[in-house]
């Protein structure tokens, strides 16, 4: 085998030699995006409106994609206004699934960009970057489990992958699913997951709609000791997964905390709890990564970047340090700077930092090892 | 608008401003670079994924044509005998495949990779169309080229004794330079450079005096530079003169010419373009003492009055990379070069308003100026031509 493997390498550094500087792949590219082994595109093939806000987005990945387990993620990269943003969301389809397509569903998040992008303008045919499937948000395959289900809005989506998968194979565990959300017709999957439990004996469904139409509600719907006794008595013996925004997930966590059984949750969130950083902030901590080295270092407003990290003992890369030659452009990993020279705020993790012409504006980190191909 | 020439011999700054008013012109030019990037979207997206998909496909339909043209040509396909139609067809296919991929490689090194590489893109966040990994299709590494072009060449444009792209080390083209019986065989080897352009580009970041007696450590230096080099020619002419040209098997002569043809056109056709953008009479050379305390300002006047642009269309644009939008790419070496056409008249506007010479001219006459420089510096003596301020109505 390893013969095999040596010898199809050989064949691959050949066959790119006839394309140096770039790789064959490139020119495959022009045939079909989908088949390309230099990166990973997924083609739009359907676009379905779930609720007023939420929408199914049908993918279908290229050659080099590799199946998901039911519950992971996957980062998917959409150009808007020229630029790419990327961000992740659960695969709601099954592993199963026969036609090689992978289904996203997308709610449209308070000013979120993107998903009103994705919701509201998202062409079929289109072809989008997307990562391969990760994610540790999965049941095992090999134990029995008895789940329970706690998810709210579009955290339902991990979970539907788990429940088509058992549905379509056949081996629906027994599973209580207790779900949130605001009226009746924001239930993502209503119609399906009633089929299901029609279906399914074992698997109970539990819908709490947590507003009235008129806005009022009457007493506190939200996630609770009293509501999960009574939704779910036997909660105790279960294995639980919960998804859903931040404070459902604090309730959640607390709740099986004090009850000591926090070893049996598994949770999935949409963000890392990151604390706010108020439009005014200016410098802050600035930590650089560096072939796995973290260096941190107190940032002042006005100062380069570059300069914070040459002060720190690091040598970044750079050239002019007045902005017009991009020999120091590394990419931002997660927090906020800003221009120097406009103002302007970067806080788009993976967008490329100007470090000399920029400041931190908040706590932010930056990959100071240049990416290569 | 006629540009009024003097000769001069001294390289201070020629026009002369209150700082106040050349600190203004910073402004409204920072202004048209934030108006302009502000206003980058879908559309410029649209055009470099466009130009991108085009010139691979023209690149690779132009090696199959080569191929298809050496095949038939000697004795037709599957060695049945041909006439001298299909003679003439091979030919034909063997000549529009070397004009095909001169143009791809045009496009590829002018209008895409040196655009990529100045961080034009980059704000697209695309993994791939970026200054930071982009290499380019001729045997200059891009490593070295971001070196010695953006930081060095962008900085200290036409600063003596900074600016390494001012005769390229090897040309007198200025009377500034002292002379040197050397210079007497300047035309022969600026004919030279034309032909192996892309060669002459691959070793200038290398200090050959210094490799040749410079202190260990420079030496050493100057070796892993040439390494960087060699190891980047060598697939270049490896794909071009062996790869390609073996899969026409019997023709693997006619394919291999054909490549060294493509290259040829390349070269010569980046070299026109690139020597119009500093050398036509007109542009001006700084001393060093500009530079002290230079301001953005002051840093924009220098790009401005040492650059050239060169007149023509939509088509020659793209063509020349858009570099015969010289003095536009210098002020703004980091905007999408689809927009320099764009900010072109705003910029003539501020020169005239400024009263400040913004050089242009046709083709004929920026090369025309730059050749006759590199005839006349190669004796000794020569005078300057600097572009002066045009006469400003009402001021």
């Amino acid at each position: 085998m390893p013969v095999l493997d040596i010898a199809r390498a050989r064949v691959t550094d050949v066959v790119n030699a006839f394309a140096t500087p770039l790789k064959a792949s490139h020119y495959v590219e022009l045939v079909n995006p989908l088949w390309t082994s230099h990166k990973l595109q997924a083609r739009v093939e359907e676009v379905w409106d779930e609720t007023a806000d939420s929408r199914t987005i049908t993918l279908r990945p290229g050659r080099n994609w590799r199946r998901h387990r039911a519950g992971q993620y996957v980062r998917l990269g959409v150009p808007i206004g020229g630029r790419r943003f990327t961000r992740t969301y659960s695969i709601s389809s099954s592993p199963e699934r026969r036609d090689g397509c992978i289904t996203i569903t997308v709610k449209v998040l308070d000013g979120g960009r993107m998903s009103g992008h994705l919701v509201r303008e998202l062409a079929v045919g289109s072809y989008l970057p997307i990562g391969l499937p990760q994610g540790e948000f999965v049941v095992p395959d090999s134990t029995p489990v008895r789940p329970l289900f706690i998810t709210a809005g579009s955290g339902i989506t991990p979970v539907m992958s788990m429940l088509r998968t058992w549905d379509l194979v056949g081996n629906m565990p027994d599973v209580a699913h207790i779900h949130y959300a605001p009226h009746r017709y924001d239930v993502i999957f209503a119609t399906e997951l009633a089929r299901m439990a029609e279906r399914h004996r074992r698997f109970r469904f539990e819908p709490v709609l947590t507003r009235e139409l008129d806005g009022a509600v009457e007493g506190d719907r939200h996630f609770g000791a009293a509501q999960l006794d009574e939704l779910c008595p036997d909660w105790r013996e279960r294995d639980v997964w919960a998804c859903g925004p931040q404070s459902l997930l604090e309730a959640v966590e607390q709740h099986f905390e004090d009850a000591g059984r926090s070893r049996y949750l598994h949770i999935e969130r949409f963000r890392a709890p990151l604390a706010d950083v108020p439009d005014d902030a200016e410098g802050g901590e600035a930590t650089f990564v560096s072939a796995g080295d973290r260096v941190t270092a107190l940032a002042e407003p006005a100062t380069p970047l570059l300069r914070v990290a040459e002060d720190a003992g690091l040598n970044p890369q750079h050239g002019c340090r007045m902005g017009i030659c991009h020999t120091c452009d590394v990419p931002l990993v997660a927090g906020r700077v800003r221009d120097l020279r406009t103002g302007d705020l970067i806080d788009e993790p993976g967008q490329l930092v100007q470090i000399c012409i920029a400041g931190a504006a908040g706590a932010c980190e930056l990959a100071l090892t240049t990416p290569s191909n | 608008m006629t540009t009024a020439m003097t000769t001069a011999t001294t390289t201070g700054l020629p026009v002369d401003l209150p700082d106040a008013v050349i600190e203004q012109l910073g402004r409204e030019l920072d202004e048209i670079y934030d108006a302009t990037i502000a206003s980058l979207g879908a559309d410029d997206e649209r055009y470099i994924r466009r130009l991108i998909r085009t010139q691979r496909t023209l690149a690779l339909g132009s090696r199959v044509a080569m191929l298809a043209g050496a095949a038939i040509r000697p004795r037709g396909l599957l060695g049945r005998k041909v006439g001298p139609t299909g003679h003439r067809a091979g030919a034909a296919l063997l000549a529009g495949g070397t004009a095909g991929l001169g143009l791809a490689k045009i496009l590829e090194n002018m209008e895409i990779g040196h655009n990529v590489m100045h961080g034009q893109w980059d704000w697209m966040n695309d993994p791939e169309i970026n200054s930071t990994v982009w290499e380019w299709d001729t045997v200059c590494s891009s490593d070295h080229w971001k070196h010695g072009h953006n930081i060095v060449h962008h900085t200290w444009t036409n600063v003596l004794g900074k600016d390494r792209d001012i005769g390229y080390e090897i040309m007198r083209t200025t009377s500034e330079k002292p002379w040197n019986p050397v210079y007497l065989a300047q035309p022969i080897y600026n004919t030279l450079l034309a032909l192996l352009f892309e060669w002459g580009v691959g070793l200038h970041e290398i200090d050959f005096d210094k490799l040749a007696g410079g202190t260990r450590d420079e030496k050493i230096e100057q070796l892993e530079l040439f390494q960087g080099f060699a190891r980047k020619a060598v697939r270049q002419a490896a794909k071009d003169y062996v790869l390609w040209p073996s899969l026409a098997g019997p023709g693997f002569r006619d394919v291999m010419a054909a490549d060294a043809a493509a290259n040829l056109i390349r070269n010569v056709w980046s070299y026109v373009i690139i020597f119009c953008g500093h050398f036509p009479d007109g542009v001006h050379l700084f001393d060093e003492s500009v530079t002290e305390d230079e301001t953005r300002a002051g840093w924009y006047l220098r790009q401005m009055l040492g650059s050239a642009n060169i007149d023509g269309g939509a088509a020659f644009h793209v063509l020349a990379g858009n570099l015969s939008h010289q003095v536009e790419h210098h002020l703004f070496p980091d905007m999408p070069s689809n927009r320099y056409s764009q900010v072109a008249p705003r910029v003539e506007a501020l020169c005239a308003r400024y009263g400040l010479p913004y050089n242009k001219g046709p083709l004929r006459r920026q090369f025309g100026t730059t050749i006759r420089k590199i005839w006349r510096y190669a004796l000794p003596g020569g005078e300057d031509k600097i572009a002066t301020a045009p006469a400003v109505p009402g001021s």
